[in-house]
């Protein structure tokens, strides 16, 4: 698939089968925010989407040429790939409750 | 050395788009950013992909065109009628177009971010063909699709500043705001040169200007430019780039009315020079354009006509009703009649049509007909400022430009003031209403640079062309049309009639001198006879004289018969004689 350095969660599935939920989140550089989103992340899915996700996480500054793919323009953003049709949340997925409306998980309030 | 550098002239990136390097005096600042505001459609895109191509091609310079509008097809076919190649250019690396895409509904914000994205894709792109020239196209675009404004203006601002330390020469576009440049007020952030773009819809004419609004470190034409966008790009049209150095031949040109040529004292027009006829309606303009137009390919040079009334069929038939047959000169390739309603485009598109037209066929006269045409498409500043420019292009170019006007029948000279200082000869023709009928009168008030007739000259439209007649002087002004037939009539007679009466006066001189003569001879012959007659008088008085004195001598003799005697013994008496 791509060449970018991935933080595949712990999930008990194995690589590669298709899962529900197939997230992308881009950041730029190990900064505080993106590190803060990383883990915003890692927490919600565990506790909402545990077993059912992949992560990949794509660094620009490493991979440049990867943002215009998914039109990305802000940083830190978070892609929902899979399921269709493909979902944007932009920012450090501090609020959980919208980041899981976003990820069409819970219906919108 | 820091005195050294403020003293260095800002460097400047050239467009190549028309005029406008001339308005700028160069360009735009090169390394930095320029903001470009106008309107919905007044041309922002095409101004940018137009720097962007240029660059490319004129001036080596890679572009990259970030469109938060239109996706990379779309304008790639946007910019196909102008003759831009967008898809040849990025397959020859010299042009990357990212089209940014944001659509609220599918977008999420969960806290903090920031527009790195945007920075790292604009990076890329920039970095991958080594580019100079870039093109942001609307990030305004980007109010409409995340709703953080603080975070929008910040990173907008950063944006600005790291293009400057990207040493790219960028041109931001920006929607018209309501009282202000730009919507979101982006022109707080790009200081350096803000180019306005504006059009108009006057008289539903469209007219496109351009204003350079600012230039920091720089001198620049504040006027607004008419600018429009064709098939050749964008051109700008700078009035005053021009400058008024142009050759001044002194060779003349027919003006295709020999009475007219004999009007001016060097026999005709001087070549390079502006003509203006003005006129009422129906004085015969645009048969003069027809004369002039005829001359010049008689002479076998190039004509163009810009007809603003009527199609090119339509001239040429209705100047053949005057003997001028436009059409042969069509036909040979010498005569270009062009013609368009002056309502179909502004100004600014007649221009450059005409400047397209001027600069294709090189002509050596220019008719335009009638530059009044045009008012309706602009106002009356806007169209003399147009014929300044085609003043201008035509002497620049050599040749003789010939413009009539319509003029209103009571201000005859107002009309056409704006213009008439413009021109070098200035001809108006009038009618003359008398005596019920309607006659043509033409007559020159200006003609720079050569002496010229005073005289009001009546102006036939014969079937053989255009004639000039003198007119007369009546007790009551001009005589013209059948007042000038009678009064040519009467002079005629009067001539006959002064002919009849010198003849008989010089019979009747004749005759006196002969009875003269005749009186003359009698009183000689009376002469004669009276010296005759005192001839003889004399004669008869001498011969009495001697007659008498013989007879005394007789008479003495007789008596000294007895007196000798007497004599001879002394007188007697002491008396001698009686």
């Amino acid at each position: 698939m791509t060449t970018t350095k991935r933080a595949t969660s712990k999930a008990p599935a194995k690589r590669g089968a298709p899962r529900k939920y197939e997230l992308r989140l881009y950041i730029a550089g190990q900064t505080p925010r993106s590190l803060q989103a990383i883990s915003n992340l890692k927490r919600i899915c565990e506790e909402h989407l545990a077993g059912e996700y992949r992560v990949e996480v794509i660094d620009l500054v490493k991979a440049p040429q990867l943002a215009a793919g998914d039109q990305i323009l802000a940083i830190p953003t978070l892609v929902r790939a899979i399921p269709k049709p493909a979902r944007k949340i932009i920012g450090d997925l501090s609020n959980t409750e919208r980041v899981l409306v976003g990820l069409d998980v819970r219906p919108t309030p | 050395m820091a005195l050294n550098r403020v003293l260095q002239a800002l460097p400047k990136s050239r467009t190549g788009i028309t005029g406008l390097d001339e308005i700028t005096l160069g360009g735009l600042p090169k390394g930095r950013p320029t903001l470009v505001c106008g309107g919905a459609g007044c041309g922002k895109t095409l101004f940018g992909i137009e720097f962007l191509v240029r660059g490319a091609l004129e001036f080596g310079e890679p572009g990259v065109c970030v469109s938060f509008e239109e996706t990379a097809p779309d304008l790639a076919m946007n910019v196909a009628s102008l003759g831009f190649d967008l898809e040849r250019l990025q397959r020859s690396k010299k042009l990357v177009i990212d089209h940014i895409y944001i659509d609220k509904s599918e977008i999420a914000e969960t806290g903090e971010y920031d527009l790195e994205g945007l920075f790292i894709r604009l990076n890329t792109a920039i970095d991958s063909i080594g580019a100079k020239r870039v093109l942001l196209d609307t990030p305004e675009a980007l109010f409409a699709g995340l709703s953080d404004v603080g975070v929008l203006r910040s990173e907008l601002r950063r944006l600005f500043g790291w293009l400057k330390d990207k040493r790219v020469t960028a041109v931001i576009t920006c929607e018209r705001g309501e009282g202000t440049l730009t919507r979101h007020g982006l022109e707080e952030y790009v200081s350096d040169c803000v180019l306005l773009l504006d059009h108009r819809v006057q008289n539903n004419a469209v007219t496109r200007r351009l204003r350079v609004l600012k230039y920091r470190g720089s001198t620049h034409g504040t006027n607004e430019y008419p600018f429009l966008i064709d098939a050749h790009g964008i051109s700008v049209l700078p009035i005053t780039s021009l400058e008024l150095a142009h050759e001044a031949p002194t060779e003349t040109v027919s003006t295709g009315i020999a009475e007219l040529d004999r009007m001016f004292a060097s026999n005709g027009y001087f070549r390079g020079s502006s003509v203006l006829v003005t006129g009422t309606a129906g004085t015969g303009k645009t048969s003069m354009g027809a004369h002039f137009l005829d001359a010049a390919c008689r002479r076998g040079e190039y004509a163009i006509c810009f007809a603003f009334e009527e199609s090119p069929q339509q001239i040429i038939r209705n100047m053949r009703s005057i003997g001028i047959d436009l059409g042969r000169w069509v036909k040979k390739g010498l005569l270009h009649i062009e013609s368009a309603r002056p309502s179909a485009f502004g100004l600014e598109m007649h221009l450059v049509r005409m400047h397209h037209v001027l600069a294709k066929h090189k002509p050596k006269v220019v008719v335009i007909d009638p530059v009044s045409g045009l008012l309706p498409g602009g106002s009356e500043f806007d169209v003399s400022a147009l014929v300044l420019r085609i003043v201008d292009f035509l002497k620049v170019s050599g040749a003789t430009g010939f413009f009539t006007a319509l003029s209103a029948a009571d201000d005859l000279q107002s009309t056409s003031l704006s213009i008439s200082s413009l021109v070098d000869t200035w001809i108006q023709l009038r009618n003359i209403e008398v005596n019920g009928e309607k006659n043509r009168v033409l007559y020159v008030l200006k003609s720079r640079g050569m002496a010229h007739s005073n005289q009001v000259r009546e102006f036939l439209l014969t079937s053989r062309g255009v004639r000039l007649r003198e007119v007369y002087l009546g007790p009551g002004g001009v005589l013209t049309g059948s007042a000038r037939v009678a009064r040519e009539a009467q002079e005629r007679r009067e001539e006959i009639r002064q002919q009849t009466e010198g003849k008989q006066r010089a019979l009747a001189a004749k005759a006196a001198v002969r009875s003269l003569e005749a009186q003359i001879a009698a009183l000689q012959a009376e002469i004669e006879a009276r010296q005759r007659e005192l001839t003889a008088a004399a004669e008869e008085s001498d011969m009495r004289s001697e007659a008498l004195i013989s007879d005394r001598d007789a008479i003495s003799r007789s008596r000294s018969m007895i007196v000798d005697s007497s004599t001879r013994g002394g007188r007697p008496n002491g008396r001698g004689g009686e």
